[in-house]
């Protein structure tokens, strides 16, 4: 059912315009005053300043070492497969190359090669990691003066990532299945 | 042939060239950091030559200011693409940045900008029929953007053009009307004799008001800019009439609308803000010496910029009429406006005779 709203017609004083053109003039005026004087200007100069980036923000991935300083993936190769942009690209070591440097591991990749280019920072090669080896980081503005400068090679990526301390796979894994002990499971 | 007459015409025409092209530079500048400041943002403030940087204070203050940012503009519009596109009208492709920059140089002719340095008068052409001079060149500005919305073969562009015709010229009618008071008060239509009329008797402000009221909202329709930015309207025409334009054909444009909003203040001041005449320190009389001579051509200047800074700021509170709000402004509120304005000023001159 169509509604009919009444509007009233304006007055001699509002067609005149006047009153809104002051009324314009004031609030232009006003905001003028208070960004040039009471330093009210809302815009941050990036380069110079940054924000604070919040928690669980998605920047650039990066490999991450363990407490001891060794490489955490295993060339596994899930993240390689579920990356949608197909920016990751691993080479595996091989049946006789380079053993893993730690110990409860059985290989770590000859390469592993992120193109920041065609990362989407989806995050998914984060959520698919078994290792935790692999994580989002807070680097969002990565510059290079050639495509072949922003493919990171694997010790770039270590580097970048550095390590994350207390985070043991293991341990995680046990604390996660001690709180769906109980039902009903409260995450 | 008198050499004299002429050199000091080329003088003048240069220095006043420069001068607009100058103003019209620093008013795209002005433009930008005023609505930076109304829209609570900072504007442009870090073009800078390269070695600015090692100037202490003044080096930070100015590039702060964003002073150099009209000199990387124009450098920039040098240095890009001219692109034609495939479908365009060429030959009125190529005259129509012509066509609208030429009308919009031309008004400055007539305006006195000062009133005399040495024996020199400090305008370029001092016409009889200075104000006619000047609306018959206005109104060959709109050519200029017709033919750039028709050469562009594009539907955006046209609908700019269009509705530009229909705005300048039933603008150019309530303009032509409003200033009419004015010459009857003044008596006269060389536009150096209304500053010295307004030098000994006051400004024609006070004397006519609503003319300036009028010929203030037809300037804003004039040279296009919001509240009746409609040939240009970015929300709904992309672009407007220059939309398929790019590099110094552009520019040329963008010149075009700044200079005729530099003449139109530069008409303002001299019609109803008594030009280059200030009336304190004995400022009201043509100057005799060169200091006050140099001071007239400030004074006129500094009354541009306020009105300038006016158009500009008057940009960013508005919001765009309709299109038949536009035109029923236009004819049905300011013509009969224009015609009232008239009649009482001259039936009150003919009672007071």
């Amino acid at each position: 059912m169509a509604i009919i709203v009444d509007r009233k017609s304006l007055g001699f004083w509002e067609k005149l315009y006047l009153p809104a053109v002051l009324g314009g003039l004031k609030v232009t005026m006003r905001h003028a005053w208070r960004s040039l004087f009471k330093g009210g200007q809302v815009t941050m100069e990036y380069p110079e300043q940054r924000w604070t980036l919040p928690d669980g923000y998605r920047g650039a991935p990066y490999l991450v070492r363990d407490q001891e300083g060794s490489t955490k993936c295993v060339s596994c190769q899930l993240c390689e497969f579920v990356c949608p942009p197909k920016a990751i690209k691993i080479t595996p070591p091989g049946p006789n190359g380079l053993p893993a440097d730690r110990k409860n591991a059985e290989k770590m990749p000859e390469e592993f090669e992120i193109n920041m280019l065609r990362c989407i920072y989806c995050g998914l090669c984060q959520e698919v990691c078994p290792e935790e080896a692999i994580f989002l980081q807070k680097d969002y503005s990565l510059t290079g003066l050639s495509r072949g400068e922003l493919i990171y090679n694997k010790e770039k990526l270590l580097a970048l990532g550095g390590t994350v301390g207390g985070i043991q796979k293991w341990k995680h894994k046990l604390e996660e299945a001690k709180t769906q002990e109980q039902f009903p499971v409260n995450v | 042939m008198d050499w004299n007459f002429i050199i000091f015409t080329l003088v003048k025409i240069v220095a006043v060239l420069g001068l607009l092209h100058t103003i019209a530079g620093y008013a795209v500048l002005a433009e930008r950091k005023i609505s930076a400041w109304i829209q609570d943002r900072v504007g442009p403030n870090r073009t800078a030559p390269p070695f600015i940087k090692y100037v202490p204070v003044l080096g930070t203050l100015l590039t702060r200011w964003g002073i150099f940012q009209p000199a990387a503009d124009g450098l920039k519009f040098m240095l890009k693409e001219d692109f034609t596109p495939a479908g365009v009208r060429k030959i009125y492709f190529w005259l129509a940045p012509a066509v609208s920059v030429i009308p919009s140089i031309l008004v400055v002719a007539v305006l006195p900008f000062g009133s005399y340095l040495g024996h020199q008068k400090m305008v370029i052409a001092d016409l009889n029929v200075g104000i006619l001079y000047t609306f018959g060149i206005v109104s060959l500005g709109v050519y200029g953007i017709v033919l750039a919305g028709y050469a562009a073969n594009s539907k955006y562009p046209m609908f700019g053009g269009i509705r530009s015709s229909a705005q300048m010229i039933s603008y150019e009618i309530s303009m032509g009307m409003s200033v009419i008071p004015v010459f009857l008060i003044a008596g006269s239509l060389n536009l150096t004799q209304i500053i010295n009329w307004q030098a000994q008797h006051g400004w024609l402000f006070f004397y006519a008001p609503l003319s300036l009221i009028i010929f203030l909202v037809a300037s804003f329709a004039e040279t296009n800019r919001t509240p009746f930015d409609l040939p240009e309207a970015e929300t709904e025409l992309v672009g407007g009439y220059h939309t398929e334009y790019s590099s110094m054909k552009f520019a040329l444009f963008f010149l075009a609308e700044y200079s005729n909003m530099t003449a139109s203040a530069g008409m303002m001041v001299t019609l109803f803000f008594g030009g280059w005449s200030l009336p304190v320190f004995g400022l009201d009389h043509p100057a005799t010496t060169l200091v006050a001579g140099i001071a007239h051509i400030l004074i006129f200047l500094v009354k541009v910029c306020i009105l300038m800074t006016l158009f500009i700021w008057v940009r960013w509170m508005f919001p765009r009429f309709r299109y038949d709000q536009l035109m029923d402004l236009g004819w049905r509120t300011f013509i009969p406006l224009a015609l009232v304005n008239i009649l009482i000023t001259a039936l009150f001159l003919w009672i007071r005779s």
